[in-house]
Formats: structure tokens, sequence, C-alpha cells
């Protein structure tokens, strides 16, 4: 599905991705941890295409999207939400989920209908909303919206440009515990029906949701592998040392 | 075309250049380390030019004029900016584009009401007039050279004071990230109105120098701001480096194209087309050139910004 | 709500606009200034449509107006004078010179594309001061107005007023339609969010670019327009004085809906009108007011009742 080949990218004298080579199998969860500073959200950038590496190349569906600018690669079905919410705070939430319909519905050089009466939009954005459990606040400007709302509102966003790939990063920064869970109830809701790429810090939420763990250090992958198989990793441990967040016996869940 | 024509039109090219340098260079300071677009500098180059036509008027003196000139600029400026402008450095460039653009209108308006609208005359000072022969047959006005070495001499100066000194390298600091100086526990208000009062300085210096070779009339400024908006585009926002070499381009195409250009469109059209079309292409040259570099390099020949 | 509220407020002016010739104001010279204030109108709604929609500050609008008019100049000139010609011609040479000079534009953001469209917009004016043939500096005088079907049904003054109405209101139609549509909803929302925009699959490039061909080409409309309305084209008359007009009346209309270009241009022109009878100097008072606007009037004239009641909810808060 998407396979990263020896990307490697540096800031100053710093490497941020060093030598990552990774690959995610159509339908799984896979997500990508590591301790603060690891070059987490550096990654998905190199691959949503916010950030160019300085080497290395990205395929995703067994084509190269390394030098595709971040509209085409979106194009190709590579939906990715953003660590610092990103909606866009004058549209309510309706049309924040529409315009990402428009985005795989046809040409958007249309002038002259109104599109916000336009039902092949506003159709699956509804649809999307519900999924995240935003349908009773669709007519709400996102700008208005609480923390938690906008994080669910982004995530709406992604599903609705029916992406192929979801790319989320840190979907439940910020969130506080019931927003938490309702989320995480909502991506378990999203589980073989979409590719995920996450990126999250919360540990407990990870173990619990992804099939398969990548573990980032100081921009190198330390290990790959299903949950348990992380659990038991040494190495991991070592990174992790003196970290509580780490849920090390199995079973925590 | 011969070569004494040449050398004219390339010393009025270069004498252009320098003045536009002198407007520039307080522009894009200005911008580079407050963030803030100020279309009403070009007004400082105005009062620059009617505070030497009124000395020199009541004295008699050109010298005079210039010494008494340069600080009341300075002070014009800085009233200037405790009326107007520390009001605009918080808000977007769309307000400080309207508010600047409000006072153009006022400091026009206001030149016109105290000096009324008729062109002021400043004569040549007497040390300087006459020519200097630059080669046979080539009689060159004293003044231009002066106006050319005095230039090149607060050029010199302004490099010394930006790289060499304390100051400078706060404000060069400040143009490259101006968060992180304030950070610093740098007084970031004072080098602003530093900044701003040396940047109204060096226009009115500009304005002063002019004053004896084009008329003093109100409104003079606001062609010559937008050569040195194109001026400090090209050279990069934010660097006088920049800025210098821009301005003697734009100086040197601005003349030389319209001298050129209705005698090169002769090789190709008939005698009266060959001037209309050389002047309507001379009066684009400057633009397009602006563009070829822009297509090149969006953020100007010497990029300063570091985001 | 507010766009309720925007469209009736349109709705309103224009229909004010249209009913005043029967309620007074009938003289000449009422409906020289409103033909005017209309025609400015239209150039600045079109400019709200880059500003308030797709966040593009252009300092250059006065150009397409020029190009709108010198195209009126050099047809007559060459006694082409059917409207049917003319008014498609000055469309086009302002769309063109929009295309041209906004693919180079738009590719830069913030302070450089203000400075670049100020540039190319001195640039046009230059161009057409050196023009010898038709005027140059000085300007030119048509031999006659636009004439419609063979007739000369814009040498009426009560005519050519409800053209300009017309005009306008089909303007403001047509930019209000385009924000409202597809094209429009991804013109907004790279204004609001461009990085947003760009991973849902939008370059903003080609709608931005777009737009501006559009605004032009409706620059050169009210251009045409204003030719016709003076019967004498001037460089001055498009300089970048008038860029900042124009950007003046949008902001002082307000951004929050085209209809703020409405009642700013109408603002802008009668209140210049007025105080020009006052005082001599009047470009004085003018100036300060325009600088007191900026600074507490930071949503515009239209925005002033709702400043108005967040003033009232506050002291009550405080009595």
């Amino acid at each position: 599905m998407l396979s990263l080949r020896n990307l490697r990218k540096r800031f100053g004298g710093l490497a941020v991705t060093d030598d990552v080579s990774l690959d995610v199998e159509p339908g799984e969860i896979h997500a990508v941890i590591g301790p603060n500073g690891a070059g987490k959200t550096t990654l998905i950038n190199e691959i949503s295409g916010v950030l160019a590496p300085d080497s290395g190349s990205i395929l995703f569906e067994g084509r190269d999207v390394t030098s595709l600018p971040l509209h085409r690669r979106a194009r190709l079905g590579l939906a990715r939400s953003f660590q610092i919410t990103s909606v866009i705070p004058a549209f309510t939430a309706l049309e924040n989920t529409a315009l990402a319909v428009q985005a795989g519905v046809g040409s958007s050089f249309r002038f002259f209908r109104a599109a916000a009466s336009e039902s092949r939009l506003n159709g699956p954005a509804m649809e999307a909303l519900s999924q995240v459990g935003l349908g009773a606040r669709a007519h709400i400007p996102a700008g208005a919206m609480s923390h938690g709302e906008k994080r669910q509102l982004e995530l709406a966003i992604a599903l609705a440009t029916q992406p192929r790939l979801l790319l989320l990063d840190e979907p439940l920064a910020g969130a506080g515990p019931e927003e938490t869970e309702r989320l995480i109830g909502i991506l378990k809701g999203l589980r073989g029906r979409y590719t995920i790429v996450l990126v999250e810090h919360d540990m407990q939420a990870v173990f619990a949701m992804a099939d398969r763990i990548s573990v980032l250090v100081y921009g190198r992958v330390i290990a790959t592998g299903v949950p348990d198989t992380i659990r038991g990793n040494a190495e991991v441990r070592a990174a992790y040392l003196g970290e509580d967040d780490l849920p090390l016996a199995a079973g925590t869940h | 075309m011969t070569t004494q024509l040449l050398l004219i039109q390339g010393l009025n090219g270069l004498q252009l250049g320098i003045l536009l340098f002198l407007i520039a260079a307080g522009l894009t300071l200005v911008f580079g380390v407050m963030d803030f677009i100020n279309l009403a500098h070009g007004v400082q180059y105005m009062i620059g030019a009617y505070l030497a036509a009124w000395i020199a008027a009541a004295t008699g003196s050109f010298w005079v004029a210039l010494v008494l000139a340069l600080p009341l600029a300075l002070a014009l400026g800085l009233l200037l900016e405790f009326l107007v402008f520390r009001h605009l450095y918080d808000r977007d460039h769309l307000q400080q584009v309207l508010a600047t653009f409000g006072v153009i209108l006022v400091v026009n308006q206001g030149v016109k009401w105290l000096f009324g609208a008729a062109p002021l005359q400043v004569p040549t000072p007497e040390l300087l007039t006459g020519g200097i022969r630059l080669m046979e047959g080539l009689l060159y006005p004293t003044y231009r050279i002066a106006i050319i070495a005095g230039g090149l001499a607060v050029a010199g100066l302004l490099w010394w004071l930006v790289e060499r000194t304390k100051v400078g390298m706060l404000v060069r600091a400040g143009a490259t990230n101006a968060p992180m100086v304030a950070a610093l526990g740098v007084d970031i208000r004072r080098l602003f109105m530093i900044v701003f009062g040396f940047g109204a300085m060096l226009a009115g210096f500009a304005g002063v120098l002019a004053a004896p070779i084009l008329s003093v009339e109100p409104g003079m400024g606001d062609n010559l701001l937008i050569l040195a908006f194109v001026v400090i585009v090209i050279g990069g926002i934010g660097s006088v480096r920049g800025a210098f070499l821009a301005a003697l381009l734009v100086g040197l195409v601005e003349t030389l194209g319209r001298s050129l250009m209705p005698d090169l469109m002769r090789l190709f059209l008939s005698a009266s087309d060959a001037r209309q079309v050389g002047a309507a292409l001379a009066s684009m040259l400057v633009y397009i050139a602006m563009a070829a570099i822009l297509a090149f390099r969006p953020a100007g020949l010497f990029p300063v910004r570091t985001s | 709500m507010d766009r309720l509220r925007s469209d009736l407020t349109a709705i309103a002016v224009l229909a004010a606009l249209a009913a005043a010739p029967f309620v007074g104001f009938g003289e000449g010279y009422v409906l020289t200034l409103l033909a005017r204030a209309m025609i400015l109108a239209m150039a600045a709604v079109a400019l709200s449509l880059l500003v308030g929609g797709a966040g593009l500050v252009s300092m250059g609008h006065a150009a397409m107006l020029g190009f709108g008019a010198y195209a009126v100049v050099i047809l007559d000139a060459a006694r082409i004078v059917d409207a049917a010609i003319v008014l498609p011609v000055a469309v086009l040479a302002a769309a063109g010179f929009a295309l041209l000079t906004g693919a180079i534009a738009i590719r830069t953001s913030g302070v450089h594309f203000i400075m670049i469209t100020l540039a190319f917009g001195q640039m046009a004016f230059f161009t057409a001061s050196s023009l010898a043939g038709y005027g140059g500096d000085d300007g030119y005088t048509l031999y006659a107005r636009s004439e419609v079907a063979g007739t000369r049904l814009l040498e009426d003054r009560l005519t050519f007023h409800f053209v300009c109405v017309a005009a306008l209101a089909a303007t403001w139609l047509l930019c209000r339609m385009l924000l409202e549509s597809r094209f429009g909803r991804v013109l907004r929302a790279s204004k609001g969010n461009p990085l947003r925009a760009q991973a849902l699959g939008f370059d903003p490039y080609p709608y931005r670019l777009v737009a501006y061909v559009i605004a032009g080409g409706i620059g050169g409309a009210s251009g045409f327009l204003f030719a016709n309305a003076t019967e004498f084209v001037a460089p001055a008359y498009f300089s970048w004085q008038r860029s900042g007009e124009l950007l003046f009346m949008v902001i002082l209309g307000g951004l929050a809906g085209l209809h703020g270009a409405l009642i700013g241009a109408l603002g802008f022109v009668l209140l210049e009108e007025w105080l020009s009878h006052q005082w001599e100097h009047w470009r004085i008072v003018f100036g300060v007011l325009l600088i007191l606007a900026v600074l507490y009037l930071p949503n515009g004239l239209s925005g002033i009742p709702g400043q108005v009641a967040g003033a009232l909810r506050k002291g009550d808060r405080r009595g």
C-alpha cells in the first residue's frame, strides 16, 4: 500500500529522518510511536508531501510519489489530519466536510450553482459527520467548536475525501479523557475499512488500536511489529526507560 | 547613438539609482525589521525637498538648508510615527497600506495648502554650478556628479552602520527574525523608532539632493515610491545590499530604456511608430525586468527572511 | 443569517439607486455623481471578490478600469463605437492584462503581492501616458458615447443611469454567485487555510488566477462605462492612487460580504463630493477620516451596527 525506502531528512546538523524504510499493508492500522523529538511529525509531513525528504523514495500503491506536491498526493487518495487542528474556521462543519467531498467529486471549476445546496456534496458530507458523531453539529461554524469537536471534524474531513490511506497526526492531541474515549471508539470503527497510518502519543490508545507498531527514535525505526512483539522488545524498553506511559505488561487493556 | 550620449544617460541612470537607493534603504529596513509596509515613505522624500526649498528661500543658502532639513525631516518622520504608524505595527498589511495611503493624502494636500500647487525652484548651490569635462565634448553638470558622490558616501556609511555597529547587528537580526530579537530583551519599540527615524532622514536627504534638479511639487514622492517598491522587491525585502544593487539596476534600466528604446525600435518601425512604441516599451521595461527576476527568484535577489 | 442580511442590504442599496431619479435626485448633476459612484462600485465589488473572497489584496485594480477605458479610446479613434464590439473588447483587454500579470503576481503572496500588483498597475499607467497618439498625459476626448444597436441610447442621462444600475446589480449577482459556487468555496477555503485546502487536493493557484481574471474583466466593463460617463479618458484616472481608493472603498464598507463594497464605494464617493464643497483643501480632512476609519472601524461601515451593539453589551455588563 505504502512503502518508504531509505528516507532521509536533516534539519541543519540534526537527522530527523534517518534511513527510514517502512511498509504499510492494506487495511491495517499502522501506528508510529516514539519519544518526543523522534521525528514522527516530520515523517508524516514527508509522506503527505508537506516536506520533501533529502533522499529516499515514497511509493504509494506502487507509484513513486516522492516528488509530487501535497495537493497531487491528496488527489491520489492520501488524506491527512493535522496535529494542530487545521479546519477552516469561517466554514460550518458541514461546509468543511463538503469541501472535502468536493475534492473527490468532479470539477471544482463550477461557477454558477450554489455549492451549499448540492446534495451530491452534502449527502456524503453528512454521512462522514455522522460517522464521527457530529451529525447534530453540522451547521455550527468550525471556529466556534470545542477542541474535541474540532478533532472529530478533522477526522470527518479526512474520511470525506474517501481516502485510500489515512494519515492521522496525533488525532487525540489535547483531547480530554471523555473525548479521547469517544475518538478511540470512532477510530476503532474505521478498522478494516481504511488503511491508517497513525502517529500518536497516547500509548494506551495505540496499543489498544494498532495492528502493527513502528518505533521511531532519533529519526530511526528501531522496531516494527505487532503490539505484543513491541512490548517485549528490549531496545524499545530502553528507549522508553524512565517513561511511565509504555504499557509494558500485556493486557493492560 | 554616440558614446557621449550613452555615457551621459548612464550617469543620469546612476544618479536616479542613488536617489532610489536612499529612499528604498529606509523602506526595506522598515519593512524588514517591523514587517510594516509604509506607502507614505515617499512623503518623507517630498518633505525633505520642501524643507530644502523653504529654508533655502529664507536663508539664501543651500548648505544651511541641507544642514537644517535633515533634523527637521527626522523630527517630522518621528512625529508621523508617533501619531499614526506606531498604531499600525500590529495590524495586517492591508490596514497598513490603507492608513499610510491616508497619510499621503493628508501630507500632499497639506503641502499644497502651505506652499501652493505650483512647483518651487531651488537654485543649485554656487559651489557646484557649472559642469565637469568628462571627455572631449562632454560636459556633465557638477551638481549631478555631487549627488552621485554624496549618495555613494551615504551608502557607504549605511553599510558601515548596518554591518559594523551594534545597532546595525540588531537591525539585521531583526530583519531576519524579529520575535527572536525581542526575546533577547532588546527594546524592540525603540529599535523600531531608530530604524524608522533613520529611514525617514535618508528619504529626506534624497529629497534635499533632488530639490535643485527636479521640480519641488506636491505628490513628487508618489511615483518614486513605486519605483522604490520595485527596488526592494527585486533586491529582496530587508536587504540593504539588495536594495543598493537593485536601485542602480532600476535607475539604469529606466533611464537608458527611455533614451535607447525609441532608437532601437527604429530598426523595425517607421520613425513616428518607433517613437510611440519605444516610449511605451521603455516605460514597461523596469516592470518587465522585475517580473523576469521574480519568475526565477520569487523572494528577490538577496532574500533575507529565514521563514 | 449573515448572508441573508448581506443580500438584503445589497438589494436595498440597489433598489434605492434605481428609485433615486424618481424621488428628487433626477438632476443632471446628481445623476452624473451617482453614475460615477456606481461605476466605481462595480470595480469595488469585483475587488471585494478578490480581497474578501480570495485574500488577494490587489493595489493595481485601477489598471483594469484603465484597460477598459483605453479600449474605448482606441476603438473610438478608429471610429468603432458599436457597444457590441467595444464592450467585449474592453472586458477582454482587461482580463487579458489580468491573466498576464496575475500569472506572475499570484505566485507570490502577502506584501509581495501588494507591491507587484502596484508595480504592474503603474506599468499600465505609464504605458497609457506614453500613448502620444491618444493624448498621452493630457488624455483623450471621445467623439461620442458608444452606440447600442446603432442608436445613441447611452446619450440619455436617465437611460445611462439605469444602465449603470443594471450593470452594478449584474456585477453583484455574478460575484455573489461565484463566491457561493464550488469554485468560490475552494477560493474561500484557500484564503481561510491554504494548507488545509492543499491537503484536500486543491492547488490554490488556478482558482486564484481565474478569480483575478474575472475581477479584471469586470474592471474592464466598469472602465467601459467610465469612459462613456465622462466622455474623456486620461491616465490620471487610473493611477495607483485610484487603486488605493478602490481598495479603500472595499475596506471602508467592510469585508464581511459583497454589500460592504457597495456601501463603501457609495459612501466614499458621496463623502468626497460633499467634503470637496466645504473646503478647498478637503483632502486633509478626508485623509484623516480614512486613517481614523482604519484605526477604529475594523469591520468597516457595515460593521458599525455590530460594533455599537458590542459596546452596549459591554456597557450593560459593566453597569
